[in-house]
């Protein structure tokens, strides 16, 4: 198990020392920044502009970074022959596996905490205090990061058996297909017979990111429900081990040539 | 007690996107390193030398028979603490220093932390990287990148080391480095398997080579015997730029060099070579008996038409 652990430090500590990383992050703070300019020519509605357009830049920009990273986290290694000397050591593959999707996740909390710092910040400098409210944001970035979570362990299943563009194009189509997720169970309760049979499937499939996306109702200040924050927790959870279990497999019998 | 022996050990890839064609990578391989010898594995680009060593270090699976490290299983973890592998022209972690590099893989490799401080140190030392220790290896040489490969190989004292082209690409003094360095582990009882095909370094540090070319292994012998055998030929070297007429008549070989001159003739020819030389008052400087080198053995078993894998002790 220690093993896991340094993999994932590894990781981390490649991923942080980056230059990309930091420039997707002063991206992030530009948006900010520009959330807080829409805030202030928006009258009466700053805190909503600024926690949609912050929160979004943050989902965005972690959606980026979980992609551009999560897709060369294992053919990086097999193209620099790095994972050559790492597993001729008494390194199991799939110790391999969860330890680079432990130093991502890593990487990626990292991010969205100095994201989300930035986003308090502006909303602070648009309502001068802070609001009970606000709390429910919190709840917003957690999901965010569960669904973080979710596309990364999909990126490392894509990275373990394709190619760095053809494992981001795949994870970038799940990404938007899923942000639909609850539009294609309602097609599915519409349709039927074979069609009802494949939009079913399908929507049961793809990641359901639609019931990770609470940014509209915390910008209206709508509370989240406890029953929501636990089902979500338990579904991305449990996508993204059977994920780490689906590229643990393939990565076990693929041959490193 | 054999360090490494592979039984019948093949490779077959299959190639092509819908109709997939098989690609013998590695025939048949039944080979047998013992423990402590400096075993050279030799061959063109191609002709499964690095698919022989993935196999080896359980980077690919067999397509069929099996292979042993220090008489176990390659795949057990006890087996992998006991070995060292430099692929060929390694890069590592470009945002890494060498010193956190080394870390990384002495933890990987189970090793203990105050054992871990010590050894890093005095493996930089000793590969020569002391001033670069922290330094991101990003901007390390080629030279460079190659020595911590090898630091890395070795850093947990394993009993059997993997070295994969290791003098490719290096200048001649790297290159003399990574010899000394292969003798040093030669001193220390190591088993060294090492594949190049810079035949000079396997003929100064080997005890065994194998030839193996588009997949086959096409001999393997003691370099000592390969390089010691009389080819029935002498060379004669005397000062002097012109070759006296009688030599054509002997059917030697000559050259010209400068002052020198050089020429080969068979053996029973050595009297009749040294009497041209005593009437024309030329000044002899060597007479030495032309012996077998390791190119003529590599280029022969090369050359050699395919035959069926043999045993090869």
């Amino acid at each position: 198990m220690s093993r896991v652990v340094y993999i994932a430090a590894n990781t981390f500590r490649e991923a942080v020392r980056d230059r990309v990383l930091y420039n997707l992050i002063a991206f992030a703070v530009l948006l900010s920044g520009a959330a807080i300019l829409v805030g202030q020519i928006s009258i009466d509605i700053e805190r909503l502009v600024v926690v949609n357009l912050g929160l979004t830049a943050v989902s965005l920009f972690g959606v980026v970074i979980a992609i551009f990273i999560g897709i060369g986290l294992v053919s990086k290694e097999m193209e620099k022959r790095t994972l050559y000397t790492v597993l001729s050591r008494p390194v199991r593959r799939w110790e391999f596996i969860v330890g680079k999707f432990f130093g991502l996740a890593g990487t990626l909390l990292v991010n969205t905490f100095f994201m989300a710092v930035g986003v308090f910040a502006a909303l602070l400098y648009v309502s001068h205090k802070f609001q009970s409210s606000d709390a429910w944001i919190l709840v917003a970035l957690f999901f965010i990061v569960l669904q973080l979570l979710i596309l990364c362990s999909l990126a490392l299943l894509f990275s373990s058996f394709s190619s760095p563009l053809l494992s981001a194009v795949f994870a970038f189509s799940l990404f938007v297909i899923g942000s639909f997720a609850e539009d294609l169970r309602l097609f599915a309760r519409m349709t039927r017979g074979l069609t009802h049979g494949l939009a079913a499937t399908a929507a049961y499939l793809v990641p359901n990111f639609s019931a990770l996306n609470v940014i509209g109702q915390v910008a209206h200040e709508q509370p989240i429900s406890w029953h929501l924050i636990a089902c979500n927790t338990a579904y991305a959870l449990a996508y993204s081990t059977m994920a780490i279990c689906g590229a643990v497999l393939i990565f076990e019998r693929r041959n490193l040539k | 007690m054999i360090a490494i022996e592979t039984i019948h050990l093949e490779k077959t890839y299959a190639v092509g996107f819908w109709r997939k064609k098989p690609r013998v990578a590695l025939r048949p391989l039944n080979l047998t390193v013992e423990e402590g010898e400096v075993f050279g594995f030799l061959g063109p680009n191609g002709a499964g030398k690095t698919t022989t060593l993935k196999l080896l270090m359980g980077l690919v699976s067999p397509t069929g028979g099996t292979a042993r490290i220090l008489g176990k299983n390659i795949y057990e973890a006890e087996v992998k603490a006991q070995i060292g592998f430099l692929p060929e022209q390694p890069y590592f972690y470009d945002y890494l220093t060498a010193k956190e590099l080394l870390e990384y893989y002495a933890q990987l490799s189970g090793m203990q932390p105050k054992e871990r401080s010590q050894k890093i140190d005095a493996m930089l030392e000793r590969v020569g990287l002391k001033d670069a220790a922290r330094l991101q290896l990003r901007k390390f040489s080629k030279g460079m990148l190659q020595r911590v490969g090898l630091a890395q190989a070795i850093l947990h004292d394993p009993k059997v080391v993997f070295l994969d082209e290791p003098m490719s690409g290096l200048d001649p003094m790297g290159r003399r480095e990574v010899r000394d360095l292969i003798e040093e582990l030669k001193q220390q009882g190591k088993t060294v398997f090492f594949s190049t095909h810079i035949l000079s370094d396997a003929e100064a540090l080997c005890d065994r080579v194998a030839v193996i070319h588009q997949g086959e292994l096409r001999g393997v012998g003691r370099v000592a015997e390969l390089t010691s055998s009389v080819a029935g030929k002498v060379e004669l070297i005397w000062n002097g730029s012109a070759v006296p007429a009688g030599f054509s008549a002997l059917g030697a070989e000559c050259y010209t060099s400068g002052e020198r001159a050089r020429a080969v003739v068979a053996d029973v020819q050595q009297e009749a070579a040294l009497e041209i030389l005593r009437r024309e008052r030329l000044r002899l400087i060597s007479l030495t008996p032309v012996r077998s080198s390791l190119e003529e053995y590599y280029l022969q078993k090369v050359n050699s038409a395919v035959k069926p894998a043999g045993v090869a002790q």
